[in-house]
């Protein structure tokens, strides 16, 4: 009998997103649309000012209003022991503040309506005595002596300081820099942005008097470790806790910590018996959750005569807000920041780093980043270009000149990374023959004759990206493997469950065509579940670009687990042995003889119906993977753009990316996050900012002054491609989410360095608005 | 992001809507679009007693060309002035302003007339009409006044018009001689509201200017006319320095103040680089006209 195979989906197959036909049709099922009977509404008062002594909560006048059910204060939560709950750094952090208010937009009281708007309108009409304290907005601030002290709650924190940490051999760096011909030095400030989620955070809690059993609907990136720290926090059995992440509406990070909406609405939940929904709006969304970046960075570059690098010393001041909230692998005080060397064969490095405590929002979180990858990748590939201008070499030759070679790799940095594999020169190669970069650069120099203000940015980024191992990585204790459960059912379709969430990612596609690849079930017969903690298997999550790298190399593993019991069961369909069957694009055939076969869903029949003696019957399987190491893609990006020495305006020409993240599973879903990476690096490069003013209130605290790039703003983008397959993952993949935005911002500030560098301007901080370009013109005499 | 309550009125005949208003004065707000107000009762940082709503209205949804004049009535919306022939025969800057308004969903809503009474400092219309010499027409249930747009921006969000007045029209002056126009805006993305915006208009006489209009945006406590500047061009040919001297005065109207957008310092060099820039396109349109 000839059996047909049907293959669609295989690794490097470009099908179309299996999720996108509810998506475009308006049937997603995102947290705002589930409706529960009896479901409650509740809204978040929140402190105006940045800090501020609580004098009293006079809540009577909001508790009479219609509809209202209840005024949640921190008094009330105190007595639940539920005022403060825990960070996941270790520290803690006010549910409702009891004491003081921390940070402008900090959650004081909320109240619990029948309707949203009642719960609004009474929110209006509670009561809040403040005496106003000097706000502390900057770690330059925070440690000034006399700085008023944030965090007088902690019984041994005599100053704003969190942490100091350091990598690195702080003596040979030293020695090197004695050595060195020129020290090129950049200090510059990566501001505080936001992953603005275009869907806010919110959940609805339903706790079941009867049952015990308390549901909650949740927009998380990582249900099962928020399941576990509810567990923790609430001391509810973790039976009882049932974590739901609908479709998410994008996450960047943001939907990873627990905010202290989630814990007083289940909290109310509990006490009232009716479900109660939580939803931010935009401000509250951008005031008080997760933020990004916020570094104030120092680096210095040791190079010799001939344009080698010689050591890289390194510090960084850290603005972690009112409470040290960054969601981050625990031993890492500073993230994985330490990758700080970047693509560059540097001999020895010092990394040191101090957090501080300031009364801005908590939460650092890597905001499409694996954890400060971005801000150092920001600051190595910034004082490059800086250092290739001081000397008077090309951009690309001298990081040509400085790259890890190909032979180096398996390469352990100076600062105690072991990066994976990379052939970094041949994607620089790939991208400046795309541009055409030596044509550009004689380009440049005739437009500039002219007086032209234009230039050419250049950044290659090295990644660290798929945490952990679990030994190495970890949060609060729990180790960052990732699992995968597969269930083949009888006529041969398959459901696959993760212990990740897609945000927009594509998993349902992505991970169904891995099952494709390794068992031959096409990927149209394959559904992928993430998200419910009582059905999916524990995992810590999607973000740090770590579902193709671990949950995608556990998803490869059991189905070589499920294929392993296939040949089995095929060799006793086929009485033929085991070992005299040869497995290729989704069956079992005996050697010498392709005709005579079993396809994987005649497997899948016979392990229901047809079992030899003593197997258990069934074809399904879980893999908790934990990763040997970290993946680390790279790439080359380039970028041209054109300054308006009117206005100062930033007109981006060109962009090109050559990406290297390994094997590509979905060749299109790799391009389509790329290409939403490099928008959002060009929203942070020229738009983006959260910023304070000297009472500590937020400016870009909604959509008109927090600027996010449209398709309007975005340049057209060149992608291009090269292939160095990870050696230790199952498939070669390497995880792609977040390296346009950790490389892109660099290659964007870089092109208006260069463009800005015959007038002796070497450094503009980002977002580089035109009013910051045409001061840096005017000052250097430049006009229209 | 829940508005306060408030009470709603649709009336359907301009008399009922007048009387409404002069029975409840400064408790009521008018809303045509709704594209300035809606966001901010969301905000709650407006709480009006009554919203009411002149949608339904008939007969204010024309452009209309009347004695020497282009009447704009109070529901014709940014779209339709966008894809207006008309205004594209006699006010094209008219049409190029329109497509700089907010994004695609506020212009299918939002309308010139209730731009123009919101009076943000840094809408765009205000400038068109200061630059246009364009009068607006304002109904009571008492009276009809018509003011010219120099007397009606009095500062933030505030008009010449009273709590019982509704502004049923704009009129745009029609030029004899050739002219030109150009609005110049700057803004950090689209849909922002403008860092600096700039609107020129240029009437001819053979070789020399006959009268000129220059409305600024976003750069003072409302819109301004950059009278000094206006007056420098008049009667003169406009070499490079009659213009380059015209864009300092109008600088020199300016009067913005340091924000997030831009240093004061910055916002006056687009207004004198916008204006150079516009008046040379106006002069350059105007003359493609005679031709």
């Amino acid at each position: 009998m000839a059996t047909e195979v049907h293959m669609h989906g295989r690794i490097g197959e470009s099908i179309k997103r299996k999720e996108d036909g509810r998506f475009i049709r308006g049937k997603g099922n995102y947290l705002d649309d589930i409706e529960l009977p009896g479901m409650l509404h509740m809204a978040i008062l929140r402190s105006p000012h940045a800090h501020a002594r609580i004098s009293s909560v006079d809540t009577a006048a909001a508790s009479g209003m219609p509809g209202v059910i209840a005024v949640v204060t921190g008094e009330l939560m105190a007595q639940h022991k539920l005022a403060w709950m825990p960070t996941l750094s270790y520290d803690t952090q006010a549910v409702l503040a009891t004491d003081k208010v921390r940070f402008q937009g900090q959650e004081v009281a909320a109240v619990i309506a029948e309707s949203k708007y009642q719960a609004e309108d009474a929110r209006d009409a509670i009561m809040v005595d403040y005496d106003v304290l000097p706000a502390v907005i900057s770690p330059q601030q925070a440690k000034e002596a006399g700085a008023a002290l944030i965090r007088d709650d902690k019984e041994n924190q005599k100053d704003n300081h969190i942490y100091h940490w350091e990598a690195g051999d702080q003596e040979t760096t030293k020695a090197a820099f004695a050595k060195a011909d020129k020290v090129v030095r950049l200090h510059t400030f990566y501001p505080r942005c936001h992953p603005a989620p275009l869907e806010t955070c919110g959940c609805i809690a339903d706790v079941n008097g009867a049952t015990g059993k308390a549901t909650i609907y949740m927009t998380s990136q990582a249900p099962h470790a928020i399941r576990t720290v509810f567990a923790l926090v609430t001391g509810l059995p973790e039976q009882n806790i049932r974590v739901i992440s609908p479709d998410i509406g994008g996450g960047f990070g943001n939907k990873v910590p627990v905010y202290p909406g989630y814990v007083v609405a289940t909290a109310a939940s509990l006490l009232i018996g009716r479900p109660v929904k939580w939803v931010e709006d935009r401000t509250e969304n951008l005031i008080s959750t997760g933020f990004a970046r916020d570094f104030h960075m120092t680096g210095d570059l040791a190079v010799d005569k001939d344009g080698k690098m010689l050591a890289l010393r390194v510090h960084l001041d850290s603005d972690n807000g009112a409470f040290f909230a960054d969601a981050q692998p625990t031993k890492f005080k500073a993230g994985l920041f330490h990758i700080v060397t970047g693509s560059y064969d540097i001999p020895t490095a010092h990394v040191t780093a101090d957090g501080y405590y300031t009364n801005k929002a908590p939460g650092g979180v890597a905001y499409r980043c694996s954890f400060r990858v971005t801000e150092a990748s920001y600051l190595i590939e910034r004082l490059v270009t800086n250092a290739a201008i001081e000397l008077g070499m090309d951009q690309a030759e001298f990081r040509m000149k400085n790259f890890i070679q190909p032979e180096q790799f398996p390469y352990h940095s100076a600062t105690g990374w072991v990066y994976d594999s990379g052939d970094y020169p041949k994607a620089m190669n790939v991208a400046l023959e795309q541009l055409g970069y030596d044509e550009l650069r004689k380009d440049v120099k005739a437009r500039r004759k002219k007086g032209e203000v234009t230039g050419i940015g250049i950044a290659s980024f090295t990644e660290v990206v798929g945490a952990g191992h679990g030994a190495e990585f970890d949060i609060l204790g729990l180790r960052m493997f990732d699992s995968a459960e597969l269930r083949v059912h009888p006529t041969g379709k398959a459901i696959l469950r993760m212990g990740t969430k897609s945000q927009g990612q594509g998993h349902e596609t992505t991970f169904a065509q891995i099952v494709t690849e390794e068992l031959g079930i096409p990927a149209a017969d394959v559904a992928v579940e993430e998200g419910d903690t009582d059905t999916a298997p524990y995992g810590l999550g999607t973000y740090a670009s770590r579902s193709t790298p671990v949950a995608g190399a556990a998803t490869a593993m059991v189905a070589r687990k499920l294929r392993d019991k296939g040949r089995k069961i095929a060799a006793h369909l086929l009485e033929a042995a085991e070992e005299d069957l040869e497995w290729e694009s989704g069956r079992f055939y005996v050697k010498g003889s392709p005709d005579k076969a079993k396809t994987i869903q005649e497997i899948a029949f016979a392990a229901y119906t047809n079992i030899p003696d003593g197997m258990e019957a069934g074809l399904e399987g879980v893999h908790y993977y934990d990763p040997p190491n970290m993946t680390y893609p790279f790439g080359t990006y380039a970028v041209v753009i054109d300054i308006d020495k009117g206005t100062g305006q930033v007109k981006v020409r060109r962009v090109v990316a050559v990406d290297d993240c390994g094997v590509r599973i979905n060749p299109m879903i790799v391009e389509g996050q790329i290409h939403g990476g490099l928008a959002e690096g060009y929203g942070i490069a020229f738009m983006e900012l959260i910023t304070f003013d000297p009472e500590g209130n937020c400016i870009g605290s909604n959509f008109i002054d927090y600027l996010l790039p449209t398709a309007w703003e975005t340049p057209r983008f060149e992608l291009g491609e090269t292939v160095t397959p990870s050696p230790h993952h199952p498939l070669g993949a390497k995880g792609v989410g977040e390296s346009p935005t950790v490389g892109s911002p660099a290659a964007y500030v870089n092109a208006v360095m260069d463009a800005l560098a015959p007038y002796g301007v070497t450094n503009i901080d980002m977002p580089v608005t035109s009013d910051k370009v045409w001061a840096a013109l005017r000052a250097a005499g430049v006009n229209e | 992001m829940f508005p306060a309550a408030f009470d709603y009125r649709a009336p359907t005949s301009l008399d009922e809507t007048l009387s409404v208003l002069k029975q409840h004065g400064e408790a009521a707000k008018v809303m045509a679009g709704g594209q300035s107000l809606i966001p901010l009762l969301k905000l709650r940082f407006s709480r009006p007693e009554l919203v009411v709503d002149i949608a339904r209205l008939p007969g204010l949804n024309t452009i209309r060309r009347d004695d020497g004049h282009l009447a704009i009535g109070a529901l014709v919306r940014h779209v339709d002035i966008a894809g207006s022939k008309e205004l594209a025969k006699t006010a094209p800057m008219m049409v190029e302003a329109a497509n700089w308004i907010a994004d695609p969903l506020v212009r299918n809503r939002g309308t010139l007339v209730g731009s123009v009474c919101h009076a943000d400092p840094a809408g765009d219309w205000g400038s068109v009409m200061l630059a246009l010499s364009a009068e607006i027409v304002a109904r009571s249930a008492a009276s009809e006044r018509v003011l010219h747009s120099s007397d009606f921006f009095k500062g933030p969000f505030e008009t010449a018009l009273k709590a019982e007045e509704v502004a049923t029209e704009v009129r745009i002056p029609v030029r004899k001689g050739p002219s030109g126009g150009a609005y110049l805006k700057l803004e950090r993305r689209v849909g922002d509201f403008a860092t600096v915006a700039v609107a020129v208009q240029v009437e001819l006489d053979g070789d020399k200017v006959a009268s000129c209009g220059i409305g600024l945006t976003a750069v003072g406590p409302h819109n301004i006319k950059a009278t000094e500047a206006e007056r420098s061009l008049d009667g003169k040919e406009p070499t490079d320095q009659v213009i380059a001297e015209a864009a300092r005065l109008a600088a020199e109207a300016a009067e913005p103040k340091d924000d997030l957008r831009g240093s004061a310092a910055y916002k006056k060099d687009v207004v004198r680089v916008f204006v150079q820039r516009g008046l040379k396109t106006a002069i350059a349109r105007a003359k493609e006209v005679k031709a």
